[in-house]
């Protein structure tokens, strides 16, 4: 379930059309209007709406610190007129404003690098849509050649923060394949949107027990698409390592490879497995959800660096990419993204491709047209235990040698207790802790035990 | 009649064009069959799973294609889209910066070399080490130790024209006649002055034609460097397509690089006509 939604809210009106007090001339407004009064978090609401919703609470507070007499008085005089007489000896427009840029960036103009792929949506959509500029910030999204790259501008502090595969900042920050430099996870991009597409060929080869000496591409060896490809052939019995042959491959040339009949299949972000499908040469053998649902695929990445020099631009950021990241989860609005991020100034992919990937209403490959809304998803909460998770993989396939403090690790990258202020702040409800446990392919991972979990696998790297 | 060789050769060129440009032409023709799918499906999907389409596009598509951004070569659709005009000054801009510092470098180091016997078999194994280094395989260095992209693809541009230009200056300077320079000492022309005007005019043909080399190399690189690191320039326009796999705009950019690489080739090759001398 998306942080954002808030289906069990026992006061939320559902039969019921029309207004109830008749101040308002939807059901809908007289139940913000009611629940802002409430001092209640007001989700589905425009940012304005938001922040005014918690300015007004703050007010409420300020008034009647008894809640027994606010409710006293909100039952004598009705929500709405309390929220007229309250405007009139508060200025609660002035305050909102206040609120909205609470602490002005210290950096107003930035430059946020991205990969062009359907992964970065809310990156990419924040500028074109003005998520950034509703935050005060001017954006400078910069496509990048490949995540070595983004890797390595980011650390040089070209970029202010970028767009990065979910386990680069843990990588980075402990000095994977790059030098050690604390990095952090504000907020997770998206979830699931990738897939295993096969060649054609294949397509009476779908048990991977027959998939033997094959051979795969992944874009990255530190990515969700490298652990999720190797867990998904292990519990098929497979070795990653000795039974097939795994290489990094940026994604276009995955598609063209696979084209050339150059590999058997990959593991790659859902518009580059939807572009084979769209140009004939493959079929979705399966989407990464149907490994984890819900799992995390790329993040949002920012150096600690730049939170203690720019906390305010930093704050500003966040709070941009959350929103934005809350607007994508949101299957109405998915249809604008897909033509909004598709020019070649940001993803440079056919509109139907990036449609069929948002919308989640997609050829399958093989003939068949399949319906499936959460095929890619957002949610902006960095759960503590995603990044627990892929610990425990550097782990068990050799990138991390010797011992690993999962927890201090985890925490120190994937920033949830800012995320929670962040979110807080913007009415959005975010979860009560930041570790949860998740089942992978059927088994269940829990985030206190990652030593026990790690020695649970009988295929892993012998070191 | 006879015709003059020129015209003759010109025809040829022609046919052999037309040649290939039909035989591209017929080679990239649609099939037309392709499998039967229900029109919903056929809808999602692309012109090459639908229509048989080949998937490398054939003339008259990058034709089109390439009328369509000589139209507008100087658009600038956000950091990420910009005209081709635009993407080919990044990159002769970048070209053109490194490749003077490589200049400035490179003529009176190879001057020092070219004069001093001492001085050339001193640097000799450093730039018999350096000289056979692929420009790129700096590229991860670069960007390591400089910390910005841009300044990365500059030094790689002066790092491969470098030694083109070092080397034929060191070799036309060291081979200036003998008896040229016993003149001048005769006269006792000092060694500044000597060097400006009897060396340097001696061993320009020389140098011009290492630094007509030099900029050959740095206009390859310049293309591989940009699809590296990205941003601008022509080498990530080529980056960009790839990534949307527009074969179409690749060949053109293809045919523009190649177009500007024969330009700065002609520039240098005038220069050195104009510093030959008759012996």
């Amino acid at each position: 379930m998306s942080t954002s939604d808030d289906p069990f809210d026992a006061d939320r009106v559902l039969t019921r059309s029309g207004c109830a007090c008749g101040w308002h001339r939807s059901a809908a407004e007289h139940e913000q209007a009611a629940r802002t009064l409430r001092c209640e978090p007001v989700a589905d609401l425009s940012e304005q709406k938001r922040y005014e919703g918690i300015v007004a609470s703050a007010v409420m507070r300020a008034v009647f610190p008894r809640d027994v007499a606010r409710r006293a008085f909100l039952k004598s005089v009705g929500a709405a007129t309390a929220l007229a007489a309250l405007s009139q000896f508060f200025p609660l427009k002035t305050a909102t404003e206040a609120f909205a840029d609470a602490g002005p960036p210290e950096k107003k103009d930035l430059k946020v690098g991205f990969i062009p792929i359907t992964c970065a949506t809310p990156i990419i959509m924040a500028a074109p849509l003005g998520f950034y500029a509703k935050q005060g910030l001017n954006v400078e999204v910069v496509k990048t050649a490949g995540w070595a790259v983004i890797r390595d501008k980011t650390i040089n502090k070209e970029y202010d923060a970028a767009h990065m595969l979910a386990p680069m900042p843990l990588a980075i920050s402990l000095g994977l394949g790059a030098n050690a430099i604390p990095f952090t996870v504000p907020a997770i991009e998206n979830i699931n949107g990738q897939g295993i597409t096969l060649a054609t060929k294949h397509k009476d080869r779908r048990d991977p027990k027959d998939w033997k000496g094959m051979k795969f591409a992944i874009p990255f060896d530190y990515s969700m698409h490298n652990y999720l490809l190797r867990y998904y052939l292990a519990e098929h019995g497979l070795d990653p390592d000795t039974d097939v042959q795994l290489r990094s491959v940026p994604p276009p040339e995955m598609v063209a490879n696979l084209r050339a009949d150059n590999i058997d299949g990959f593991l790659a972000p859902d518009n580059i497995c939807q572009r084979a499908i769209y140009d004939g040469v493959g079929f979705l053998h399966i989407l990464s959800k149907e490994i984890w649902d819900g799992h995390p695929c790329c993040s949002f990445a920012a150096s600690r660096e730049f939170i203690t020099t720019a906390p305010n631009s930093f704050a500003a950021l966040t709070r941009a990419i959350v929103d934005a990241t809350g607007y994508a989860a949101k299957a109405e609005n998915r249809k604008q993204i897909a033509e909004a991020i598709a020019p070649a100034n940001y993803i440079n992919a056919p509109v139907t491709v990036l449609e069929q990937v948002l919308t989640g209403t997609y050829a399958d490959g093989l003939g068949g047209v399949k319906t499936d809304p959460k095929r890619v998803d957002f949610d902006p909460f960095p759960w503590q235990s995603f990044a627990v998770w892929m610990l425990t993989q550097m782990k068990r396939w050799g990138q991390i040698k010797g011992d690993v403090d999962y927890k201090a690790v985890a925490e120190q990258v994937y920033l949830a207790t800012d995320t929670k202020k962040v979110m807080a702040e913007m009415g959005l409800a975010p979860p009560a802790t930041s570790y949860k446990s998740f089942s992978v392919m059927g088994k269940s991972f829990d985030p206190a035990k990652p030593d026990d979990y790690l020695a649970s696998f009988k295929i892993r790297k012998s070191s | 009649m006879t015709l003059s060789l020129r015209l003759r050769a010109a025809i040829v060129s022609i046919a052999l064009l037309a040649a290939f440009l039909g035989a591209w032409h017929l080679a990239t023709r649609s099939s037309g069959t392709t499998a039967a799918m229900s029109p919903e499906y056929a809808r999602l999907m692309g012109l090459t799973a639908t229509q048989g389409k080949s998937a490398m596009p054939g003339p008259l598509d990058v034709g089109a294609k390439l009328w369509e951004h000589l139209k507008r070569p100087f658009y600038d659709n956000g950091p990420n889209d910009k005209g081709l005009g635009i993407q080919l000054a990044y990159s002769i801009g970048r070209v053109g910066l490194g490749y003077l510092i490589a200049v400035v470098v490179a003529i009176p180091l190879g001057f020092m070399i070219g004069m001093s016997p001492l001085i050339s078999r001193a640097l000799d194994p450093f730039i018999q080490v350096l000289k056979p280094i692929s420009p790129l395989a700096w590229m991860p260095l670069a960007l390591y130790t400089i910390k910005d992209s841009s300044i990365s693809a500059i030094f790689v541009i002066f790092i491969c024209s470098v030694w083109p230009m070092l080397l034929n200056t060191a070799f036309g300077v060291a081979g200036v006649r003998k008896e040229w320079i016993n003149v001048a000492r005769t006269l006792e022309v000092g060694t500044i002055r000597r060097a400006f005007t009897v060396i340097l005019p001696a061993a320009a043909p020389t140098i011009l034609t290492g630094m007509r080399i030099s900029i050959g190399i740095a206009w390859l690189v310049i293309v591989a460097a940009e699809m590296l690191v990205g941003g601008t320039g022509i080498g990530y326009f080529v980056w960009n397509e790839w990534n949307n796999l527009s074969i179409t705009n690749v060949i053109i950019a293809i045919l523009l690089i190649g177009l500007v690489g024969m330009l700065l080739d002609q520039v240098l090759a005038r220069f050195t006509r104009m510093v030959t001398f008759p012996e």
